[in-house]
């Protein structure tokens, strides 16, 4: 029997989603190292980026992608947790340097080499404590297919924007696992473009108006002289020890994405008011918190859901929504609930409670199991 | 009047008499032999001694982590445009071109465009004067004091070996202008050594020690290459693709209807190579030419090409969640690898229908077991394949006209018919 449909589905993973979303928002070069599981990404990417560089090792390309940022190239490079520990000291580098880029974190198990082919979500802690100092590094986390495509987007925006490093934080499942999805839900996507300086008087390239952001000019030019530091450094960005001025431009690094969290903000929230237990997932986990919470209301029992979309900085938002719950339950893919201890901290807490597994991923079950006990 | 390339070429930040300030004042003059304009040159520095040059220059500066300089100045460099006519000059020490010893290979290697100094002083300068690989038997450091045993890298040699387009030593004392200024004119990827003392601690560890002498005696030669391959070869190109990865080309439009209604989970578990994948993604793709959601999770072993492969298909009327199936309503089986990768979901007491090939020997189980010999049938290749068909066919989950024409837009359609697998099923 035929029939006709509007509907345009294909059955794709969410690597498609997220290359072809960086590149419409305004990405223009890959650098990558093949590793597991982010293999899908960087063979799309191959297919789609305007420039394509295959990198020798992480370092490298973490430093090749930062020389195309001076340029005013926005780079994107995808990786695991083997070689996002080897981009640490870089990332750090291109978040003093204010250089906008997109490192894709696509977690698998660990510790060390762990399961290449086995998902996780154990890299909350890496990525939180990525930057001397605990500057916070803007992390998007995906949660389906939909933020495949948006929060691809976003990462680019923000990292533009604000002129920093972005983290978007995947993991096995999310970038390999194929599903039907209909094409018609991709929105249509905007440049997103760095803001230039245009001034005639002496360009400082750390210098900010009220908006902490300092304006852009690339290293190609030969109007104005740019300078791009590592170390401690004054407006000008020269190299500096621990002056007023320039210890007031590192601190303006916390300043700025603390002035921009609303920008920042991204979850998803299906509140309930007569319920007392509120679950807050991420990234596949919140696939597995979906159906649960979908289940549970079906049987009849109040639960609110929280899907964090930005992980880091961690939202205010996220503690005036648990602030209304008496129970807290974090489902997430590690042995001792990362996030959960990012948010509420290590001490015992009765109103806390965390879903974890290791090694696979969590069943809807186990989350509707543990509502069960606090409902 | 020249343009100057340095705020004051007479008031650099070095110690007195330290070979760096030579190496910056050489540099100013062989820019301004070769008129370059102070904004069309851009210095990368490295973490060192050297690097405090940064605020005494003009031009453009980007100043980042030790060992690193000529990675960074690697992205500047494939980025700018082929014709432009920037300049890239990195300088780096010893220690960082130790540290970064690979990034100088790879640059060299890809022919970026730049010219990189390393300012030899044999030793980590700003740290208290501990030794590199740079450090040549004969010459004290204040760490040590008796002498290092396993001599110098030679630079130039790997430079040369992995492709340099230009390489030269030179005698980092007087005037060595010409020399730089020829370095800069080379297209490509081009590096100079310069040896130098270090005034603080080179000296210190070695008295009365002449810079002259040590070459001499370390046997360090003044040498100059070019490779006139490289040097006339086009400058690499990273131009990618812009190939839209969202195609209606992709879409697997709706054709026919199933009767199915609930969520039906099944689990594929073959050998690689055997096509497993690919079998659950004809099941996911019949399924979607019935309308139907879909999900296809792979699961693997770290080596691609050998040990198991399984795939979880998951089909539903609804919209589909949580991917996994712990609990699969189907279990088709075609090898041994699938055999055991299946035998945790055999033995949890729940009750799965499988189809298992039969050369395997029947585990103990809850589930529902079908023998059907799919390999004699089909060989090993297509058994998994067969299995879909089979199942298919016995659920009634999907039409058998959905499977057919699902099969006809299958790689394997043009070399093998349908009826290979349908003449099977009766």
């Amino acid at each position: 029997m035929t029939h006709t449909t509007t509907s345009r589905t294909a059955f794709i993973d969410g690597s498609r989603l997220i290359v072809e979303a960086l590149v419409q928002t305004g990405a223009e070069v890959f650098v990558g190292y093949p590793i597991t599981p982010a293999n899908l990404l960087y063979s799309y990417a191959n297919r789609r980026f305007p420039t394509m560089m295959a990198a020798p090792d992480e370092i490298t390309a973490l430093q090749w992608m930062s020389g195309f940022a001076t340029l005013g190239k926005l780079p994107v490079t995808a990786t695991a947790f083997p070689g996002y520990a080897l981009m640490v000291e870089s990332i750090n580098m291109a978040l003093m340097m204010e250089l906008p880029m997109v490192v894709i974190l696509a977690q698998r198990l660990g510790p060390a080499t762990g399961t290449a082919t086995a998902g996780a979500q154990g890299d909350l802690n890496l990525v939180h404590g990525t930057v001397s100092g605990g500057f916070q590094i803007p992390t998007f986390c995906i949660s389906n297919l939909d933020d495949c495509w948006s929060l691809s987007a976003k990462a680019v925006e923000t990292a533009m924007q604000l002129r920093t490093p972005v983290v978007l934080l995947t993991s096995k499942e999310m970038v390999m696992t194929q599903m039907s999805y209909d094409l018609n839900r991709l929105t249509p996507l905007k440049k997103s473009t760095l803001k230039h300086y245009t001034g005639t008087e002496p360009y400082k390239p750390y210098h900010t108006d009220e908006s902490l952001i300092p304006e852009f000019l690339p290293i190609s030019q030969s109007t104005h002289q740019v300078r791009f530091t590592a170390s401690t450094h004054n407006k000008a960005g020269i190299l500096q020890n621990t002056t007023p001025e320039a210890l007031d431009n590192t601190k303006r690094l916390k300043d700025k994405l603390d002035l921009h969290a609303d920008f920042l903000l991204h979850y998803h929230y299906e509140e309930d008011n007569h319920a007392k237990v509120l679950v807050i997932s991420f990234d596949q986990t919140a696939q597995a918190a979906r159906e649960a919470v979908a289940i549970l209301r079906q049987q009849g029992t109040k639960v609110a859901h929280l899907i964090a979309k930005t992980l880091f900085p961690i939202p205010q938002k996220y503690y005036e929504i648990s602030a209304l719950y008496s129970h807290i339950i974090v489902a997430e893919e590690n042995l001792d609930g990362q996030y959960r201890r990012l948010l509420f901290g290590s001490a015992p807490n009765t109103n806390v409670s965390g879903v974890n597994a290791i090694g696979r991923m969590i069943h809807p079950d186990e989350i509707i199991e543990e509502v069960k006990k606090h409902e | 009047m020249s343009k100057q390339f340095l705020t004051d070429s007479k008031a650099l930040p070095f110690c007195k008499g330290c070979g760096h300030t030579g190496v910056a004042q050489n540099t100013e003059r062989a820019l301004q032999q070769l008129g370059y304009d102070p904004l069309d040159v851009i210095f990368v520095t490295d973490i060192g001694c050297h690097g405090i040059i940064d605020k005494n220059l003009v031009s453009h500066t980007v100043h980042g982590l030790h060992g690193r300089s000529v990675a960074i100045a690697g992205g500047i460099a494939a980025g700018l445009p082929k014709d432009s006519n920037k300049k890239v000059i990195v300088f780096i020490g010893d220690g960082g071109a130790t540290i970064g010893m690979q990034h100088l290979m790879i640059a060299a290697h890809h022919n970026f465009s730049m010219t990189v100094i390393v300012h030899n002083n044999m030793l980590y300068g700003m740290t208290g004067g501990q030794p590199s690989e740079f450090t040549p038997e004969g010459f004290n450091t204040p760490t040590t004091p008796h002498r290092s045993s396993a001599g110098a890298i030679d630079i130039c040699k790997v430079a040369e070996a992995a492709g340099a387009a230009y390489v030269s030593r030179i005698f980092g004392i007087g005037n060595f202008t010409a020399e730089l200024a020829e370095a800069f004119s080379q297209p490509g990827f081009s590096l100079v050594e310069v040896m130098e003392l270090c005034t603080s601690y080179g000296l210190k560890s070695n008295p009365g020690m002449k810079l002259k002498n040590l070459i001499e005696e370390a046997e360090i030669e003044f040498i100059k290459y070019t490779n006139e391959t490289k040097k006339s070869s086009e400058l690499p190109d990273y131009e990618g693709h812009r190939l839209s990865l969202i195609t209606d080309q992709l879409v697997i439009p709706q054709e026919y209807t199933a009767d199915s209604t609930h969520k039906i989970s099944i689990l594929l578990a073959g050998s690689a190579g055997e096509g497993t994948q690919s079998a659950a993604e004809f099941l996911a793709r019949t399924a979607m030419l019935s309308g139907l959601h879909v999900t296809r999770k792979s699961h693997v072993p770290v080596t691609v090409g050998v040990g198991f492969s399984a795939s979880e298909v998951i089909i539903s009327k609804e919209p589909i969640y949580y991917t996994g199936s712990s609990k699969p309503d189907y279990i088709l089986i075609t090898s041994k690898d699938g055999l055991e990768y299946a035998m945790p979901r055999l033995t949890n007491g729940y009750k799965s229908i499988v189809y298992m090939d039969a050369t395997l020997q029947t585990p103990e189980t809850a589930s529902e077991i079908h023998i059907i010999p799919m390999r004699e049938k089909v060989g090993a290749r297509n058994a998994a394949l067969l299995s879909v068909f089979k199942l298919v066919t016995d659920s009634r989950m999907l039409s058998m006209e959905s499977m057919i024409s699902a099969y006809s837009q299958h790689k394997l359609a043009a070399k093998l018919p349908i009826d290979t697998f349908l003449d099977q099923l009766t």
